[in-house]
């Protein structure tokens, strides 16, 4: 809240602006470098950074955030189908759409708190996953999933459709549009999705950041720590958690259309319990609370998604190659249980250590890095007392 | 005098207890009035129903011409009655000042203002309440530290704080001292007789005679769920249903 506090932000604001502008160049090296993995990387960064505003302030536990996701990515198909395969009108459906979504089921289940809202969020998108998969499949499309087709009506652009399929674009800007640049000696893919996504989740996240900065986002921690006593401040906490509720309700459905502009298709798959937890997961990895943790949680969470499942056993032989041939089979055989179908292993050890050794996730690992880093490991009243000065000054 | 809370014929049963049983109150503006009785005898039952936390079986509680029965706490707060409860309820997670400044800004904003554009920086008059709040509670120095690293008497005096920037037109206090430092207790003996000073109502539930004789302009004491005394400190100190109360008979 104070001087310094403004200039950390700033700081953290310029960080992610450049962390999205040269992502096609910084994680080229490990092998992330290409445009459909990057997306995803912005996507559910977005994702997690509105997950964050609820869990992370308030400490509401929604295991069903994926259902906003799945009703996002239908309502932006739905709009490439029937009106336009320009984004704008589907990113802004998607949007209004899951936060009535996310109202309704708010409204429902915070009248409930700690474990019964985590199950009862968890019931309503389990319900939604098994409504798209039956009763709802004129609109879902059922187990094929939603997808672009040629009789579609399009209203606004159906004039200009030749044989193949339209692509998604914003005012004539497609989506796949990419530029391959041949820089540093590496090959890199300048794609104009990702550059649409990555530009809609700095807007996120410095949405998020102001919010966690307002006195709306003070309620929210003051809910975290004791709801009961702000009630009896004077606060009626209800309509705050059902605010928090609805905006990371709104993020997730955001997510979910942008899914849905890079890759025009939405399956119920996407509004699965597994779906739901994969975001706790990327919040609490990278830090739940923090400002960049969840970006940072979403993105390790899809690159070990996405690089350690692709891996296979052929493959573990040529990366230990230099040991000897007895070693180097012993070696392969257990660590490839940790690569390709088993990438779920790896990352769940890493999410037990990860919980166990660092409970503040990712960000607490690397805010002591930079406690050493600076020289003197600092107690935590010696840093509060210097805090309170600066406060009280 | 006018009475700012009239409370009438409260019942209130817990199972086959029978925690309050016909209690009857008149706290008088500008007064302070004091709650006292022997463990169990239902202060803290009677204060849980002015604010919201229990509703009574029968009766009635005026407070300022509103009646409090069947509001919700937060709808008590914002008629003006604050509240220092008998185990501390802070936000331990958060700053000495933030912990202040929620209850300024529910008294500014109302029970839900979605202020999620703005900035807490901003909130300059706020912080100004509350940083003045807490030098009045003699803790100005500590505004920066996380409320969790208090020591149980600091906490106190901290809620102290978070009642006081509200400017509320009735203080509850429920065991103010309990818990501090014999210098501390005097301290907060003197803040409060300087907040009553300036025409502040309060009720105060307290174990401790000294405080209960050092500020109580009136006294009620209440024994196994109702009022056997209600009457000025210095009728009530050789009063022998007083000390019937306290020492069960046992005449001295």
């Amino acid at each position: 809240m104070t001087v310094e506090q403004s200039k950390k932000d700033k700081i953290m604001v310029i960080g992610v602006v450049l962390a999205v502008l040269l992502g096609p160049i910084i994680l080229n090296p490990f092998g992330a470098g290409y445009p459909d993995l990057l997306q995803k990387f912005v996507i559910y960064g977005i994702f997690a950074i509105g997950f964050n505003i609820l869990f992370g302030l308030t400490g509401y536990l929604s295991f069903g955030h994926a259902a906003f996701l799945g009703v996002g990515s239908y309502s932006a198909v739905w709009m490439f189908k029937l009106l336009s395969m320009n984004i704008v009108p589907a990113i802004i459906l998607a949007m209004v759409i899951s936060g009535l979504f996310a109202l309704l089921i708010g409204f429902i289940a915070l009248r409930r708190s700690g474990i019964y809202f985590s199950i009862l969020t968890l019931a309503f998108a389990q319900m939604s996953y098994n409504l798209a998969y039956s009763v709802l499949t004129p609109i879902t499309n059922g187990e094929t999933g939603l997808q672009i087709l040629h009789g579609d009506p399009r209203v606004l652009d159906a004039a200009v459709e030749d044989g193949a399929l339209p692509v998604t674009n914003l005012f004539g800007l497609n989506m796949n549009a990419t530029a391959d640049v041949s820089l540093l000696g590496m090959d890199i893919q300048f794609n104009a999705g990702y550059y649409i996504c990555g530009l809609i989740m700095i807007v996120a996240f410095y949405i998020a950041l102001r919010l966690f900065r307002s006195p709306f986002g003070m309620m929210l921690k003051a809910i975290k720590t004791n709801q009961n006593r702000l009630n009896f401040t004077g606060v009626n906490s209800r309509p705050y958690t059902l605010t928090a509720f609805v905006i990371s309700g709104i993020y997730a459905g955001l997510a979910g259309g942008l899914l849905a502009c890079t890759d025009p298709l939405a399956g119920a798959e996407r509004m699965q319990w597994t779906a739901s937890g994969e975001v706790v997961l990327m919040t609490i990895l990278g830090g739940a609370g923090t400002m960049l943790g969840p970006i940072l949680g979403a993105g390790v969470i899809k690159y070990f998604e996405n690089i350690f499942s692709a891996y296979n056993e052929s493959e573990l032989m040529d990366v230990f190659s230099f040991l000897p041939h007895w070693l180097q089979e012993l070696v392969v055989s257990v660590s490839s249980l940790f690569v390709g179908e088993g990438w779920h292993l790896t990352l769940g050890v890493l999410f037990m250590l990860i919980v166990i050794f660092l409970p503040g996730g990712l960000m607490e690992g690397f805010n002591r890095l930079v406690k050493l880093a600076r020289g003197g490991y600092r107690k935590d009243g010696a840093s509060a007392s210097a805090a309170g000065k600066v406060t009280a000054e | 005098m006018s009475s700012i809370l009239k409370v009438q014929g409260i019942n209130k049963h817990f199972g086959g207890l029978h925690a309050l049983n016909n209690v009857n109150l008149d706290v008088e503006q500008g007064k302070v009035h004091a709650i006292i009785g022997p463990n169990g005898a239902g202060k803290s039952t009677l204060l849980n129903c002015f604010i919201g936390r229990l509703t009574p079986d029968t009766g009635t509680v005026d407070f300022d011409g509103t009646s409090l029965i069947g509001l919700k706490p937060h709808e008590i707060n914002q008629t003006g009655v604050s509240r220092v409860f008998q185990t501390p309820e802070i936000f331990t997670e958060l700053t000495l000042l933030e912990n202040v400044m929620i209850p300024a800004l529910a008294k500014r904003d109302g029970a839900f203002k979605p202020s999620l554009w703005s900035s807490m920086a901003g909130e300059t008059e706020i912080r100004d309440q509350a940083m003045n709040a807490l030098s009045e509670v003699n803790m100005g120095g500590k505004a920066g530290m996380t409320a969790a690293s208090l020591s149980r008497g600091d906490k106190r005096r901290l809620e102290l704080a978070m009642a006081l920037v509200q400017n509320p037109k009735l203080l509850l206090l429920d065991e103010p001292t309990a818990g501090m430092a014999r210098a501390d207790t005097n301290a907060t003996i003197d803040l409060l007789k300087t907040i009553s000073g300036k025409g502040l109502t309060m009720v105060i539930i307290e174990h401790d005679m000294h405080v209960v004789f050092s500020l109580a302009e009136k006294i009620s004491v209440l024994a196994q769920g109702t009022v056997i005394v209600e009457d000025l400190p210095e009728k009530i100190k050789g009063h022998p249903k007083v000390q019937e109360a306290y020492l069960g008979g046992a005449h001295l």
